[in-house]
């Protein structure tokens, strides 16, 4: 009950310079080896995009793309992802202009109240990348860990099958 | 969607979040995004027993500790907080008892989560353990010692209400049925996580507080109260909200402790709760149980109804005693039916507090209503959709409870989800272990009489105009997914003639924004909706005018549309909205704020009889829906295939998000009928976790095709009435009506899990085998 998973016995936690690629930026940092990819890029960074549901890995609110594959924040830790490409929300739009996911999310209400979104977007983006002519089915197995409590998941649905569209 | 006519420029028109833009690309600020550099953590200690007198509570180890800079507890407020003026029974930290595992006992402040969490541990509890009642049986027995001393058997409300001749009306029914149904506990399960972030001035003695709430006006007033501070002295921000559906509709405990741990330590607290937390704080749909009998005569009609409702509150009042007059009103305002007898019982037990969850009261007694109306159905052998047929209400028209019904679209609803299910021919025709089930539901536009009754109106907008020619709409309504802000900016741009990109929306600041009640019983589109209205009524005028004199015509001659003010009838004689807006400016001596306000006149306030307020709206939804499911009796488990559902929610001001709505709703009914339930071991809570709290994933979730039926309310703005709660209550009984439809067997539990489905086949087996071995003794 007590939230105790920012004290990790003080022993395991030294601190590495990581380098890492953050939505195509180079970033180098001072990373403690006990903190979690969700909490450095939250608090450490300011990138907030990236969302807490659960006590971890139950939500996929959290989902970033890691080397293109969806990932969970929450279950990562920020030290490991040295020499790899981290991508979040906030990298999807390309000079300010909206990713066909984001589009067709905002167009066709696959959001509500908006906080599994990123984590959604994501994993989308990560499916449309290895399939970008997905069927049903392959976008319900891509989304199975993501949780929405809005939309019935059925307008989901239909914003990414417009966005893989658009993208044909 | 349905193709209709459309008189109108933007209601009525699909339009995608205004605020869509910041949830899909990751700019929205939620509670727990706000920057807070330098604020303190706030971490919570939480009861690990069920019900206790505390005797003693040691905080002097976790003060001494180093990077703490306050410890709280029961005794640094001693003030009740409680959404309802008659029943603030509740502490933010427990005082002298505390009555349920999970509910605080002390907070701290600390620079750090380590810290915090470090400061709880050291913190020691001395208590003399009291007996724990964790059903509404137990907590009922003769020997069972009150909760509350002012509640002795642990009833927290008990209702009777007659209306009609319930007597007779069985006399005459040429079917009689009577059978308990049984609706296990559900979460709301909002995907945000609870958080509050509360900044305290000490030289002002100021305190702002930005939380996730959907009733920042009443977390205003609990905050004076709790704190023993002027309201003036606060300021209450609703950022953006990640879902509510009835969880954040009265003020949370987290929400009053970051104040007061903010105030004790002198500067900024953030709290963030952990999923955990966020179900221990709960206000969930409480268990209940309803025993229904109806009285049917061999047509169909109904002719008497009386219904026993239990439910199990939790340990706190809450919403509680509206929860258990929910259940009893709306019994009404759906069929017409002559005589309504209703026993409710809210009982407290050991166990977090229940509350208010989207359909409020109105669920688990439309599940048993619908069940036992289909199987009479059956029985009477006559088809589902006649029997609805069969007692449809007259619009306008009064309930025998003093419900006002002036729109209803109900018949509209079932002729569509019968053809669009193709009913007729595919019904009973599917297959073994595949059925379709049908079920009817309704709810409020909101309640029309207020909790706090000030003499205020129900609902005010500011619109601000200066010369920028920009629309700021001001309002308290809380936005919380659910589009409220978009239908306002909707509303404002019609009237106005104008772009809706022009109005840009400024929500729930009390610092800003003119009050509001809030967001809950679905009351903000048509009230905070005709509110706007009025307001922008008010602007056009002024504007108007300023045309007017411009253009050289009477004011009665002036129009508005696509930004535009022309002449009526005239050719050429016209001038651009900005244009107006400056010539109004210069008119009216500067910037323009106009006002508009909505009152729900007495007449719709409900029966002069005690608790007849609750259930009273100006306008109810109402819902018809097909479900078609298919049933593994090896399994167990339970598929739902496809919905078919119509609404009639007046006016679709924003047709997209409606159907999101209804979607939504009928998904989370569909949540509560085949998995969703909170379990307590001993009252500790075994489900607070995703894992064990069973939220429907995108693989159980099936298509669900919506039809929006247009009754067009005479009072609703632009004639719209609430579409995100009422057709929720119909999921349950036409899946379980399905499942009979399938394998002839009628769930009476809910949620219809594997082992209870295989427990019913079971137990129906054993049935038929005795039947048989009676026979051959015969």
């Amino acid at each position: 009950m007590q939230p105790d998973r920012h004290a990790p016995p003080p022993s395991l936690s030294r601190s590495r310079i990581r380098a890492f690629r953050l939505n195509g930026r180079a970033h180098a940092a001072l990373v403690a080896d006990h903190v979690l990819l969700l909490d450095y890029l939250r608090d450490g960074l300011g990138l907030t995009g990236t969302k807490r549901g659960c006590d971890g890995g139950e939500c996929g609110a959290c989902t970033v793309l890691i080397d293109g594959r969806p990932r969970l924040a929450c279950l990562t830790r920020a030290g490991e992802c040295a020499g790899h490409q981290v991508e979040t929300i906030e990298g999807l739009a390309d000079g300010g202009r909206m990713s066909p996911l984001q589009r067709a999310f905002h167009e066709r209400l696959g959001t509500q109240c908006g906080y599994c979104t990123p984590g959604m977007i994501m994993a989308a983006e990560g499916l449309l990348r290895r399939n970008p002519d997905p069927d049903e089915a392959a976008i319900r197995a891509a989304l199975a860990g993501n949780i929405c409590r809005c939309t019935g998941y059925v307008k989901i649905i239909e914003a990414v099958q417009s966005a893989a569209g658009s993208a044909r | 969607m349905t193709a209709r006519r459309n008189a109108w420029d933007v209601v009525g028109q699909p339009t995608p979040l205004i605020d869509g833009i910041e949830k899909v690309t990751g700019k929205a600020q939620y509670t727990a995004d706000l920057p807070a550099p330098g604020a303190l953590v706030g971490s919570i200690l939480r009861s690990p027993f069920s019900h206790a007198r505390i005797l003693r509570i040691d905080t002097s180890a976790a003060r001494a500790l180093p990077g703490v800079r306050a410890v709280i507890t029961g005794e640094d407020c001693a003030f009740t907080y409680g959404v309802l003026p008659i029943a603030m029974n509740e502490y933010p930290l427990a005082r002298a008892i505390v009555r349920y595992r999970g509910e605080p006992l002390a907070a701290v402040a600390a620079v750090d989560e380590a810290s915090a969490a470090a400061a709880l541990r050291l913190i020691r509890l001395e208590v003399e353990e009291l007996p724990a009642y964790y059903t509404a049986h137990a907590a009922r027995a003769p020997d069972a010692i009150p909760l509350h001393a002012d509640k002795p058997g642990n009833i927290e409300r008990a209702v009777h209400h007659r209306f009609g001749d319930v007597e007779a009306g069985f006399a005459e029914a040429d079917l009689v049925s009577e059978r308990v149904y049984r609706c296990a506990e559900v979460a709301h399960a909002q995907m945000e996580l609870n958080a509050a972030f509360a900044e305290y001035d000490p030289a002002r003695d100021h305190l702002t507080l930005r939380s996730t709430t959907q009733v920042p006006y009443y977390v205003h007033l609990m905050l004076a109260r709790c704190l023993a501070m002027d309201m003036s002295r606060i300021r209450v921000v609703k950022p953006f909200v990640g879902g509510g559906f009835g969880a954040r509709v009265e003020t949370l405990n987290f929400e009053i402790i970051a104040a007061l741990l903010a105030r004790a330590a002198g500067g900024a607290v953030r709290l963030q709760l952990s999923r955990e937390e966020t179900f221990l704080t709960h206000r969930g749909r409480p268990e209940t149980e309803v025993r229904l009998k109806l009285g049917m005569t061999r047509a169909g009609r109904l002719t008497a109804c009386a219904c026993e409702v239990v439910q199990r509150g939790g340990a706190y009042a809450g919403y509680g005693v509206i929860t258990i007059l929910y259940a009893g009103a709306l019994l009404h305002g759906l069929y017409d039916i002559p005589a309504i007898a209703y026993d409710g019982f809210r009982v407290y037990a050991n166990l977090p507090p229940c509350g208010a969850m989207r359909g409020h009261g109105s669920v688990d007694v439309r599940f048993a209503f619908e069940s036992l109306l289909d199987a009479m159905a059956a029985e009477a052998g006559l088809d589902p959709f006649a029997v609805r047929r069969a007692n449809l209400l007259a619009a306008p028209s009064e309930t025998q409870n003093g419900l006002r019904i002036e729109s209803y679209g109900l018949g509209e609803c079932l002729d569509w989800v019968e053809r669009a299910s193709s009913w007729g021919e595919r019904r009973g025709r599917l297959g073994p272990g595949r059925g379709l089930g049908m079920a009817c539901s309704h709810y409020v536009s909101g309640a029309a009489k207020p909790i706090h009754w000030t003499g205020e109106p129900h609902a005010v907008v500011h619109l601000r105009l200066d010369f920028d020619g920009s629309i700021t709409l001001l309002t308290g309504a809380a936005d919380i997914g659910q589009g409220s802000s978009t239908v306002m900016a909707q509303a404002a741009a019609e009237v106005l003639g104008i772009r809706l990109d022009r109005v840009r929306v400024v929500a729930a600041d009390s610092l800003l924004t003119p009050k509001d009640n809030g967001s809950y019983s679905s009351r903000v589109t048509f009230m905070v909706g005709n509110a706007t209205i009025d307001a922008a009524r008010a602007l056009r005028a002024r504007l108007v005018a300023a045309a007017a004199e411009r253009l050289g015509a009477p004011e009665e001659a002036i129009a508005c549309e696509h930004e535009t003010f022309h002449v009526a009838g005239e050719d050429g004689r016209e001038m651009a909205f900005a244009e107006v807006a400056r010539a109004a400016l210069a008119r009216d001596g500067g910037a323009i704020t106009a006002k508009g306000s909505f009152t729900c006149p007495v007449a719709f306030q409900g029966g002069k009889h005690k608790g007849g307020a609750v259930g009273a709206t100006m306008g109810f939804s109402y819902a018809a829906q097909v479900v078609e499911a298919a049933v593994d009796i090896d399994t167990g488990m339970v598929t739902v295939e496809k919905v078919w559902v119509a609404q009639d929610c007046g006016f679709a001001i924003n047709p997209l998000a409606v159907e999101g709505q209804i979607q939504g709703a009928v998904w989370m009914g569909m949540g509560q009928a085949i998995g969703e339930e909170t379990r307590y071991e001993h009252g500790l809570a075994v489900h607070a976790s995703f894992l064990d709290y069973r939220v429907p994933t995108i693989l159980d979730s099936p298509p669900i095709a919506v039809h929006i039926v247009e009754s067009i309310d005479p009072n609703g703005p632009f004639g719209a009435k609430e579409a995100s709660e009422g057709a929720l209550a119909g999921f349950l009984p036409a899946l379980t009506n399905a499942i009979a439809d399938a394998i002839g067997l009628r769930p009476d539990e809910l949620p219809v899990t594997p082992d209870r489905l295989l427990e019913a086949l079971a137990k129906r087996r054993r049935e038929r085998r005795l039947a048989r071995a009676l026979e051959g003794v015969a």
